[in-house]
C-alpha cells in the first residue's frame, strides 16, 4: 500500500527557511504571504487495509520520521 | 602517578572530529580510542564516552535521526543508565537529543548561515562533572562551526530545565537563535552533557584558546573517577 508522509514545522515555530523561500519568490514578483517548507516521504507499506497501514505509520512517525518537538504530520493513504 | 581512564570515542560514517577528540583527551591525561558505531560493545574498562562532531549518516532526515539507532547507542544507553559520563559535542549533541538521552532538540539555525568561528560562552551551571573546573559565570572562547545548533525547547520544557539547573552553557553573544541561547544541556542526573561548541578544538592556546581544556580536563577527572571507583 503506498502511504505518503506529510512532515511540517510545527505551527507556531519559526521556519526560517520558509521565510527565506518566502522572500526569494517575492523577490521573483509573486505575491505571497507566508511559506512553510517541510518534507515528504512515500513510503510502500504492507498492510490489510487502510486502517491497518495508518496506524503502523503513525508509529513510525512517531518514533523516526519526525521529531514531536518540532515537527507536525499528515498521513495519506493512496486509493487501491 | 595517575591512571589514564579509558574513553570511548565513537565513530559514525560521517564523524569528523572523532580524531581530534582522541587528541585532546590524551594531552589531558585519557587514554582515548575510536569505536566504530557499528561494534555492540564500548571496550573493556570503558569508563566514559564521547559522541563527536561531524554530520553522522550524511544527517539524512535530521541531524542525528540515524545516528541513535546505530548498535553502539544500547551500550552508551547502559553505560548512561549506570552514571557513566557522556559527552556529546555538535553533531554529537545532536545525537544525544533525538536519542532521548538529552532535552530538547537542534534545529537549523535562525539566520540559515553555517557559523563558523570562536564565539564567547558563560557557564551558568558548575554543578556538573562537566564544569566543575569553572567558576561560575566563567566566559569560555570556544569555537563553533554548525549550520543545525540552533537549539529548540517549548516554553514549559525551557522553565522545566532553567529550574533543575540543566542549562549549563549559553552563548554570551548572538549566535544561532538557541532559545535562551543555550549553546549547553545536561540530563537530569548530570552525567550526560551536550554542547555545540567545539572543546576539542581549543585545548591549547597556539590554537586560538584553551578554554575547552577546563570542559574536556573535568571531563576526563570523572572518567578517572569512576574507573577508580569501579576497580
Amino acid at each position: 500500500m503506498r502511504v505518503t508522509v506529510l512532515v511540517r514545522p510545527k505551527q507556531g515555530i519559526l521556519d526560517p527557511q520558509g521565510e527565506a523561500v518566502q522572500g526569494s519568490l517575492c523577490k521573483l514578483g509573486f505575491s505571497v504571504g507566508g511559506a512553510r517548507v517541510g518534507r515528504l516521504v512515500d513510503l510502500e507499506v504492507e498492510a490489510s487495509s487502510a486502517t491497518e497501514a495508518k496506524a503502523e505509520v503513525e508509529r513510525m512517525c512517531q518514533e523516526l520520521l519526525t521529531n514531536p518537538l518540532i515537527e507536525s504530520f499528515e498521513i495519506e493513504i493512496a486509493e487501491a | 602517578m595517575s591512571i589514564r581512564p579509558r574513553i570511548a570515542v565513537l565513530v559514525f560514517p560521517g564523524s569528523n572530529d572523532d580524531r581530534d577528540a582522541v587528541w585532546a583527551l590524551g594531552a589531558l591525561g585519557a587514554d582515548a580510542q575510536l569505536v566504530w558505531h557499528a561494534e555492540d560493545a564500548l571496550p573493556r574498562d570503558t569508563a566514559a564516552v564521547v559522541l563527536p562532531g561531524g554530520f553522522s549518516y550524511g544527517d539524512y532526515l535530521r541531524c542525528g535521526a540515524i545516528a541513535r539507532l546505530a548498535p553502539v547507542l544500547d551500550s552508551v544507553r547502559e553505560l548512561a543508565a549506570a552514571g557513566g559520563p557522556v559527552l556529546g559535542i555538535c553533531n554529537g549533541f545532536q545525537i544525544l537529543c533525538e536519542a532521548g538521552l538529552l532535552p530538547g532538540v537542534l534545529r537549523r539555525n535562525r539566520d540559515l548561515d553555517f557559523v563558523c568561528r570562536d564565539v564567547r560562552l558563560r557557564v551558568d551551571r558548575t554543578d556538573t562533572i562537566f564544569t566543575a573546573r569553572c567558576q561560575p559565570g566563567q566566559e569560555l572562547t570556544i569555537p563553533v562551526k554548525h549550520g543545525e545548533g540552533s537549539w529548540y525547547a517549548d516554553e514549559s520544557l525551557y522553565e522545566e530545565l532553567e529550574a533543575a539547573g540543566q542549562l549549563v552553557l549559553r552563548y554570551a553573544e548572538d549566535c544561532n537563535g538557541s532559545v535562551g541561547d543555550v549553546a549547553g544541556v545536561c540530563n537530569e542526573e548530570r552525567n550526560v552533557f551536550g554542547l555545540m561548541p567545539h572543546p576539542e578544538h581549543a585545548v591549547d592556546p597556539l590554537l586560538g584558546s584553551g578554554d575547552g581544556a577546563l570542559l574536556l580536563a573535568a571531563f576526563v577527572d570523572a572518567a578517572r573517577e569512576r574507573t577508580l571507583a569501579l576497580a
